[in-house]
Formats: C-alpha cells, structure tokens, sequence
C-alpha cells in the first residue's frame, strides 16, 4: 500500500488537521470568556456605558467563536474510537476518566450557563446574569485542564500499570494522572498563551477602529485591557514554557533534541537558531547557535549536557528493540522556532503598545488626548510626523491578532509531533494505536469530508467575524441599561424575542 | 451489584437523557419544516429551544466519554464499527450547531433561509441514525473474535435497524410537537397539536412493531415491563394532547422516551454489543468493561456531578418556563 495513504498515515493528518482547527477557537473560548466578564463586571460595578457597549461586541464575537469550538469539538471526542480503536482500548481505562470528567464537570457547566447568559439579558437580574458568564469561564478553563491532563498523560504516563493479560493499561493512580508536573505545567502553559491570544485578538481589533477614529472610547478601553493581557500572559507563556522545557528534558529527551536539531550530545548545548540539516545521515550542515543557552534552558546550568538525537534513538533501541525512535525532525525544529517566535512577537507589540499609550500623566503636555480622541503612537521627536504615522502604526497594530494563533498552532504541532513514533511516550506505537477494521476508504473519506465541511465553515466564520468587528460595538437601549430585576423578566415582556444571539 | 452493571445503568440513563431533551430540540428541528408557516414561526419554534439545545447535546458528549472510560471496548468496537453512519452524524451535529448560531447572524433572507434548511436536515438525519444505531446495537452485529466489526456498512442496514430509526424519527418528531405545542401561544400552538395527533399515531404503529419485534428476538421479563410502560405512555400522550393538557402530554411523550430506552437497554444486558458470529465474542459488560478502579472513581464523579448538573439544567428551563409566540414579534425582528 502507497505509504502516503496508508490508514495511519491518514488517520494522522486528520487527527492534526481537526485538533489544530478545533485549537484555533479553543484559546479565543478561554480568553474571551473570561475577559467579556471582566468587562461585564466592570459594567456592573461601575455603570458605565461603555463597559456594557465592550461587553456586547467581545461578547458577540465571543459567541460566533465558541459555536465553532464547541461544533469542532464533538469529533474530537468521537475520533478516537473511530480512526484509534486499538489505542482506545489500550488506555481507555485511563485515558476515558479526564474525558468523561470532562463532560460530566466542565461541557455541562459551559453549555448550560452560555445558554443562560446569551437568551438572560432580558430574563435574569444584573448579578446573576454576570455570573452565568463568570460560570462559563470556570467551565472553558476546567474543560482545557482535563483535556490537557489526558494529554500529558500521553507525553508522560504516569499512574498505571500494564496488564498483559488484557493487553491494556490499567490506572492505578488518578491523582497522580491529574497533577503530575506535565500536566500542571502544560496546563499554566496553554492557558497563559490562550490569554494572550485573546489578549492580541483584543488589541488588534481595537487598533483596527482606533485607526479609523471610530468608537473610541470603548476602543480604548478595549485596548488597555488587551495590552495589559498580552503582556501579563506573554511573561506567563514564557516562564510556563521554561518550565514545561525542563520537564521536556527529563521526560522526553528525543522531543527537546528534536526541537534544537540536535543530533549528538553536548555539553554545554547551544540553542539553535537557525538549522539545516541531513536527516538521513543525522547531522546538520549549517547551524547558528548561541553556545550554552540550550544547557540552560534544559537544565538551569550553562554547562549541563544534553542528550542528541542519535544518543536518545540508539539508548530507546537498546530499551525498545530496534526501529527509528526519531519524530520529523525539521517538523519538530521549525514547529518549535515559529512557537516561539510568533509568540514573543506578540508579547513584544503588546509591550510597545502598553509604553506607547501609557498614562496622560507620563506624556509630554502636547501629546495628550481627551477622552475621545485616538492617542498619536509616538517613536518620534517631531511633532509633526507622529501624528502622520500613528495610523499606521495602529494598521500594523491590528495584524497582532494572527500571531499567538499561529503560535499556538505550531505549538501544538511540535508537541504532538515530537513525541512520534510513540502515541504514549514509551508505551505504546502510533502504529499500533489505529483502528485495524477501519479501512483506507473510510479514512479518506472522512478526512476529505472533515477537511472541507472545515474549510467552507472557516469561510463563514472569518466573514462573519468581519461582519461583526466592522460594525463596532451596538447602541444601547433602554432595555439593555435597565435589566429586569426579577427571574424569568417581567410579564409584559413575556413573548418579546430573545434578541441576542439567533 | 457491581460497578460495571452500574455503569450500564449509568450508560443507559445518559443515553435515556440525550434521547429525551435532544429529542424535542431535534423534533422542533423537524417542524421547522413541517409546522412553521413564515420566517416569524420558525424563528418561535428556533426560540423555543434556543437556551437549552446545547446544553441538551452535552448528553450525547457525556454519554461518549463515559463508555470511552467505563467500557472501552464497547466504545472502540462502536465507533469504529459504526464508522460511516456516525461520521453522517457528526457532520450533521457539526453544521446543526453553526446553523443555530449564524442564522440571525446576517439580515439577508437567503442567508437564513439557507442555514433553516440545514436545521431541518441535520435534525431529521441523526434523529433517524440513532435508531438505526441502536437497532443494530441491540440485535447484535458481526463481531470477530478480537471484539472487531467485521461487518460492511450495508448490514447495518437491515429492516429490523431501519424500522428502528424509523421509531426515532417520529417518536422525536412526537416529542417536538408536543413540546412545541407547551411552549407557544396562538396558531401554532393549536397546529402543533393536531400535528402531534397525526405524528404520534405512526410514531404509535412503528414503536409497537419494533419494541415487539426486540421483545420476542432479545425480551425478557423486566423488558417486557417497560414495553408496557412505554405503549401505554404514548397512548397517554396522545390522549393527554387531546384533551389540551400540554404538560402532561410532554411529561408523558418523554416517559415513551425513557421506557423505549429502558426496554432496548434491558434486552441487552448483560451484553453491552452482541456478536452474531459466535455468542462468545460478544461484548459484555465484563468483558468490555474498566478496571475496578477506574469505574470506582468515575462511580464518585457521577454521583457527585450528576445531581448538580440536573438542578442547574432544570433551573434553566425553569428561567425560559414561558410560552412564547409571534404577536409581539415586531417586523423588523421578525427573522
């Protein structure tokens, strides 16, 4: 059978085309959910208008979002019997409790309250209607931590033991499955980069209308608040992801070699830029490399040694029999370089941005600006020029938005791809993990079925998402600024359609 | 009593509770077809379900993850098994759930109506799939001796399993109907019961031959209790209907539901997916089943989770309790 088509190969690349479409509004969910509340408490609290005006647009953008997360989702939960059969039954015994968890503590909990908060603003008094949302956030970010421990599990497994006689891992150890390092620290990791997404999602929008002078309070508003979570999250991503390296290094040694392209041991290990290599004789023939910084970042020590490619592929032959231990190495190397690069990007505008539209009082008396006007990016002297240039600056503002989803994509893709050959770290093969009675027919379909029902939605939702962005933060009415005061609303109001959302 | 049976009741209350609340969301889908005359009538019946829908599907998600965790091999041999028909499914959860978010997303008639006859299908193919899944559930499928479907997508085809998605569909059709009817005020109130009449009485003649048909393959006692049970609840829809009762004939169009479920998950025990290849590869709760362990802690989850997850969706129907209708709809609202 032509490899390229074989059922594993196929049943591969649709379990990464659905996880890194689905992990496209996954983050968005976390953050936005969380931030429209803030913004609707900061409504609630304060009673400024303008803190309702931002909660209805993020929140509106929030919901066409997560109907994608949530629609993604389901075949995500559905494909592991369907392609992953022999893995299924293999860990289910494990890898089943976080999911079902999963729904049973957290999708419940999600689903229900987005209900209560999309059709309650003319149903539910103000406070309760603010915690339906608040509940929705502690739903998304429980959901991810279940998600993310399953996971881990697969990086790292921990707590079980093999029972041969039923060919298939047992659990021994729960607790150890939900708090083992892997999960705490790939959990931090993903949830800090899913606040800056949403964060550089915020600023970018905001910096789009900011550029057209067009609702600029709540724009600005807006701005600050995504500014000041880029930049809170953007530290967080990058001490998480420290973390989450060290523990790489003593879990997954062949993942952390694959990630710096390096194929021999060192000590100390440099980090490498920029690598081209040979994969088939193992070894680069152009590299750029800061000496040391690897050691480090492995281990906190600029001496330490690192273990290379081919040290970790002949020590895994040695334990595992012989075979190639080594993942897709340039998938790897790259995957983990534009991680990191598209994700300090954004941390670096969103700091850029929070100095340059930084309080009235630390700027010169002549560039400050009242509360309707756009404040002038200034990187020059002349007072002339900046003002000319600030649009600009806030067009090239806006592309923000794109960087941590690309991030995150790639994050995810060097992950998953830096654990092959394995589908569980030492235990069990990605070969051995596919559904044998599923032929290669049914795989292609699916995967051709999935792909494009993706792409066309995708369209949809961009189109949508622009719609909704262009069109700027609603008017307000009566009714919005005077919620009912009692459950279920009032009784002339019975039959007025429930106008938010469909 | 052990774990693994409680985890077969467990599945099949979650299954039970899927069938039941998705049912009506999927019957209402259905009537937007059927019942609603103009755009202000199918956005009521859109209204009507609009708050809980979601939440409804998230039995189906609990009910995947918990066979995923409580019977792994049920849950491989299934999915895999039932590789096409489920891929339809998830492709119809998939755009159902867009089609209710995006339809009044954009004002152009095109658009919304476009995304209605989505509604229509991806609520009438899956409310048909499920039976026909669990038709050949119960009646048992070709399964080798390493618990894998041997079997092409054309067995699953058979009468018996097409005349079980036939019972889904008009049972769930029944349910929307009856729901549609409690939740409305004006005309369509009044048409959504005389359509409940005519739906409920095929619905009738199709879960009698069916259930009868299961009870005289796989029956035994305790299942032919709630055939009982679920026979005469339909008849006491209908008459509930009749007479104007509208809570007691959901009430009641649910107790079908729950009986029908009951029944079908009665003459499977102790088998969770019967071979019809050799009786001893069949998968059962046993051998299909998780360690001890595991069932042990997701025995704590559920009981704790469970009831919480109950009051709360309960609370939410309670808050969107009233009837709505088109009188107020103004105009330019009216998509």
């Amino acid at each position: 059978m032509d490899l390229a088509l074989a059922p594993e190969t196929l049943a591969r690349w649709q379990f990464g085309i659905t996880t890194v479409y689905h992990f496209l509004f996954v983050p968005l969910t976390i953050s936005l959910a969380a931030l429209t509340a803030g913004l609707q408490t900061a409504w609630v609290r304060t009673e400024k208008e303008k803190y309702l005006k931002a909660t209805k647009f993020w929140g509106k953008l929030f919901l066409i979002n997560i109907a994608m997360g949530v629609v993604t989702g389901i075949v995500q939960e559905f494909q592991f019997g369907m392609n992953w059969s022999d893995y299924s039954r293999f860990v289910g015994d494990i890898f089943g409790a976080p999911l079902a968890f999963e729904a049973l503590i957290a999708f419940f909990f999600e689903s229900t309250f987005i209900g209560l908060w999309i059709f309650g603003w003319d149903k539910l008094p103000k406070k309760i209607h603010l915690a339906c949302i608040w509940m929705v956030s502690i739903g998304t970010i429980l959901s991810a931590y279940f998600i993310l421990a399953a996971n881990s599990w697969m990086q790292h497994p921990v707590g079980y033991k093999i029972d041969r006689a039923r060919h298939r891992a047992e659990l021994t150890d729960f607790w150890a499955v939900l708090t083992q390092n892997t999960a705490l620290s790939q959990a931090f990791h993903t949830l800090a980069a899913s606040f800056l997404t949403g964060g550089a999602f915020m600023v970018g929008i905001a910096a789009f209308h900011l550029a057209r002078k067009k609702h600029i309070r709540v724009m600005k508003t807006s701005l600050r608040l995504g500014l000041v979570t880029v930049v809170i999250a953007g530290l967080l991503t990058a001490i998480s992801g420290d973390t989450l390296g060290k523990v790489m290094y003593k879990q997954q040694p062949m993942k952390m070699a694959s990630a710096e392209a390096l194929w021999d041991g060192q000590k100390p290990a440099p980090f490498s830029i920029f690598a081209y290599g040979d994969v088939e004789k193992g070894h680069n023939t152009v590299a750029i490399e800061i000496p040391g910084l690897l050691s480090f970042l492995a281990d906190d020590n600029f001496t330490s040694y690192v273990p290379g490619i081919n040290d970790v592929n002949k020590a895994e032959q040695q334990k595992f029999g012989p075979g190639d231990y080594r993942p897709n190495i340039p998938v790897a190397f790259w995957g983990f370089r534009w991680m990191i690069g598209f994700g300090m990007a954004s941390f670096a505008i969103g700091l850029a941005g929070l100095w340059l539209t930084r309080k009235k009082f630390l700027l010169p008396k002549h560039l400050r600006v009242g509360e309707d006007e756009v404040p002038h990016l200034v990187l020059f002297k002349n007072k002339a020029l900046s003002p000319k240039l600030s649009p600009w600056y806030w067009r090239i503002a806006t592309w923000t938005l794109a960087f941590p989803l690309i991030a995150n994509s790639w994050g995810w893709i060097f992950t998953e791809t830096g654990r092959q050959p394995w589908v569980v770290y030492g235990v069990l093969r990605t070969r051995d993990a596919v559904s044998p009675g599923v032929s290669q027919a049914e795989v292609l379909t699916s995967m051709i079925v999935f792909t494009a029902l993706y792409a066309i939605l995708a369209v949809v939702e961009v189109k949508l998402l622009a719609k909704y962005v262009k069109a700027g933060p609603p008017e307000l009415t009566e009714a919005d600024l005077n919620p009912p005061t009692k459950i279920g609303g009032d009784t002339r109001d019975a039959d007025k359609p429930m106008a938010f959302s469909y | 009593m052990h774990l693994h049976d409680v985890w077969f009741v467990l599945i099949a209350v979650l299954w039970t509770g899927y069938f039941f609340l998705e049912g009506f969301d999927f019957g209402v889908g259905i009537l937007t077809k059927l019942l609603a005359r103009d755009r202000p009538e199918r956005r009521v019946l859109i209204n009507t379900i609009g708050p809980v829908w979601d939440g409804n599907e998230v039995w189906l998600l609990t009910a995947g993850g918990a066979t995923f965790a409580a019977f792994p091999e049920w849950y491989a041999t299934l999915f895999s098994g039932f590789y096409l028909p489920l891929l339809v499914i998830l492709v119809c959860l998939i755009v159902r759930g867009v089609a209710f978010e995006y339809r009044a997303k954009r004002p152009e008639e095109n658009w919304q109506r476009n995304w209605e006859h989505a509604i229509f299908w991806t609520s009438l193919i899956p409310a048909f799939l499920w039976g026909v899944a669990f038709g050949n559930i119960v009646r048992g499928v070709k399964i080798d001796q390493h618990f894998e479907y041997v079997g092409t997508v054309w067995d699953l085809l058979n009468p018996y399993a097409l005349l079980g998605g036939l019972v889904t569909l008009t049972l769930f059709t029944f349910h929307g109907a009856v729901f549609t009817a409690l939740k409305t005020v004006g005309d369509i109130r009044v048409r959504a019961r005389k359509l409940a009449l005519r739906v409920g009485l095929v619905t009738a003649v199709a879960a009698l031959a069916f259930l009868l048909w299961t009870q005289a393959d796989t029956g035994n006692g305790r299942s032919l209790v709630a055939l009982i049970v679920a026979g005469a609840a339909l008849v006491a829809a209908l008459v509930a209907n009749q007479a104007g009762r509208e809570g007691w004939s959901f009430a009641l169009s649910g107790l079908t539901i729950v009986a029908a479920v009951a029944m079908l998950f009665l003459s499977l025990f102790p088998n969770v997916m019967p071979s019809t290849l050799n009786g001893d590869w069949s998968l059962t709760v046993t051998n299909a089943s998780s360690s001890p362990y595991t069932l042990k802690i997701m025995t704590w989850c559920a009981g704790i989770a469970t009831p919480i997850v109950l009051l709360y969706q309960g609370w939410t129907y309670w808050v969107f309790r009233k009837r709505i209708g088109t009188q107020h709809l103004a105009a330019d609202i009216a998509h």
